[in-house]
């Protein structure tokens, strides 16, 4: 009883404009994992690499006196080229995709510390530079996350519109059919993965900007965090809109997912757990959304109900032959 | 203007799975030509038509389509000459993708995929209108996820995406093989149109003997990855289930005993 005299309501309202500035950054970060992990079909394990490395490049250029939007636009071609690297490993070396993204991923660590000088964090202030977004200013945070967020889905939305972009969709569903339609598998699928890791450098810079200093470790557990996003916001948007859920909402849901995730982490943080047993806690919230779908379809379509509704059948013809 | 010379292919060589599975196959299509494919299971039909497509390169040989030699082309490049309809009707078409996206995709066959739309408003017109050719109603469908059809409709769906952008060669390899025979007469049926229509040269892989002998002006037959019986014109036209097993016979000294192509 005492425990819930200390939960103070405020200092979660308190806690929730910042959740929401964080959760719109993975929000950007998650839809980068959506590009892969839902339109190529490839689960890319750069991202835990690239999102430090956003971080790393967009400090490091900065604290050098490159303008920010500058740092930012060279965080997402290194992002590219960390992409580009997993892709080539995948389509030329013919590395499973799981192992090509964790070789990537590994191999940036060391990138990364380098980028910054060989220490494992770089700080970054505020007060000395221009940054886009900052935790010291809250709502000017989350008005700049929504802003890229909502940049990030229109140029999507053209995109994947285009030949180019069908023909990224058509190698995640069918790359026999892709291939009998004279699409060039090899290069679709390098090209998405450097669009994907190419996005979530510009959320690690985006990232490291709000918090004030680059992390060697800030991208540990990214894509469990993008997976998170993007399985959250999807069964959310497919409960809410179902048959009418399009691209465009359905990326508008997955920015959502990372936002409702980051409220759902400030709520356990309120509630005093401890924060070392955070990592726990993502991998228990994206095993239960992972799995409602599956266990919903499976209630509707298991042997235990056909058991019980056949027996119940069973029944009323035997009574209906007594009678 | 399809050459085929001497073309070989083992399977995992070296190891105990090696399979031999085109032991120098000889034959030449001229154009217009729509020739039927037949043999027993593992007599190197598909096989032959998937080194036509490119799904891998051969071991020994030539494949020469209008003079211009494609032995080394890759897959995706050689997609620009032919189109293909599969045996599974789950492998011609993007089931996760509209109905009008497939066919945006197919028309794009053989030309670079650039920034432009994928598909646009005068596409979308077009395909309504020559979808009503098909008769399966898929022109009220155009917005629907291809995952929603039923085989039948695929394979027709599959067969129109083919052509929707001309091939100089036109692979169906048991695309109907899959189908209650009810729907595969249909899409049979839409086949012998599309390719009259046309005037397309095509290669049709089948277990059905009938089949083989109602379609096309000539007929190949296949055994152990060879062609063994290449019957065109006059001789086609009066050729019966009856004849086929004979000369299966003479020219193999084997039985034929593939009860699916004797049965159907």
């Amino acid at each position: 009883m005492s425990y819930f005299l200390t939960l103070n309501p405020l200092n979660l309202i308190n806690a929730l404009p910042g959740c929401i500035a964080q959760g719109l950054i993975w929000g950007i970060m998650a839809l980068g994992v959506y590009v892969t992990f839902r339109l190529l079909n490839f689960a890319d394990l750069t991202v835990d690499g690239s999102f430090a490395t956003g971080g790393a490049v967009t400090v490091m250029l900065t604290l050098a006196g490159f303008p920010v939007p500058v740092a930012l636009l060279i965080a997402v071609i290194a992002g590219l080229a960390s992409g580009l690297i997993t892709g080539l490993l995948h389509t030329s070396l013919g590395i499973p995709p799981i192992l090509a993204g964790i070789l990537t991923q590994i191999a940036l660590y060391s990138v990364n510390l380098h980028i910054m000088d060989m220490s494992a964090n770089k700080a970054i202030s505020v007060q000395k530079y221009q940054l886009l977004i900052s935790l010291m200013h809250v709502p000017g945070a989350i008005l700049t996350g929504g802003i890229f967020a909502a940049f990030l889905i229109i140029i999507l939305y053209w995109y994947f519109g285009t030949e180019q972009g069908s023909s990224i969709r058509a190698t995640g569903c069918n790359p026999a059919m892709s291939k009998a339609n004279g699409i060039n598998i090899n290069f679709t699928k390098v090209l998405a993965l450097s669009i994907s890791n190419g996005i979530v450098c510009l959320a690690g810079g985006l990232m490291a900007q709000y918090q004030g200093f680059a992390d060697i470790n800030m991208g540990r557990g990214s894509i469990v965090i993008g997976l998170a996003a993007v399985i959250i916001g999807e069964v959310f948007g497919d409960a809410l809109f179902r048959k009418h859920m399009n691209f465009a909402l359905r990326m508008v849901f997955i920015v959502l997912g990372g936002v409702i995730y980051y409220i759902v982490v400030g709520i356990v943080l309120w509630l005093k757990l401890n924060s070392n047993d955070l990592k726990l806690f993502t991998a228990l919230i994206v095993a239960i959304f992972l799995a409602v779908p599956y266990l919903q379809g499976k209630r509707r379509n298991s042997f235990l109900r056909t058991a019980k509704a056949s027996e119940a059948a069973l029944k009323a013809m035997n009574d209906r032959e007594v009678n | 203007m399809l050459h085929i010379i001497d073309i070989h292919k083992t399977f995992n060589p070296g190891t105990i799975n090696e399979k031999a599975a085109l032991n120098g196959v000889n034959f030449y299509l001229d154009d217009g030509d729509f020739c039927t494919v037949i043999g027993g299971n593992g007599a190197g039909k598909s096989t032959m038509l998937n080194a036509v497509a490119g799904v891998w390169p051969i071991d020994e040989g030539v494949i020469l389509l209008d003079n211009k030699n494609i032995t080394g082309v890759p897959e995706h490049k050689r997609a620009a000459y032919l189109g293909r309809v599969f045996q599974d009707p789950m492998t011609g078409t993007a089931s996760t993708m509209e109905i009008q996206e497939n066919l945006a995709l197919a028309a794009r066959r053989g030309k670079s995929r650039t920034l432009g739309w994928g598909i646009t408003r005068q596409e979308k017109e077009k395909y309504r209108e020559l979808l009503k050719m098909l008769e399966l109603g898929l022109e009220e469908r155009l917005t629907s996820k291809v995952g929603l059809l039923s085989g039948g409709q695929r394979q027709a769906l599959t067969l129109f995406m083919a052509t929707l952008q001309q091939p100089r060669l036109l692979l169906l390899d048991e695309h109907t093989a899959a189908l209650d025979p009810k729907t595969a007469e249909k899409v049979l049926k839409v086949t012998d149109k599309i390719i009259a229509e046309n005037h397309l040269t095509a290669l049709m892989v089948t277990h059905n003997m009938k089949d083989a002998i109602a379609h096309g002006n000539r007929l190949i037959m296949m055994h152990e990855g060879k062609v063994i019986l290449n019957i065109s014109g006059e001789e086609k036209k009066k050729l019966t289930v009856a004849d086929l097993m004979h000369q299966f016979e003479a020219a193999s000294g084997e039985e034929f005993t593939n009860d699916k192509a004797i049965l159907a």
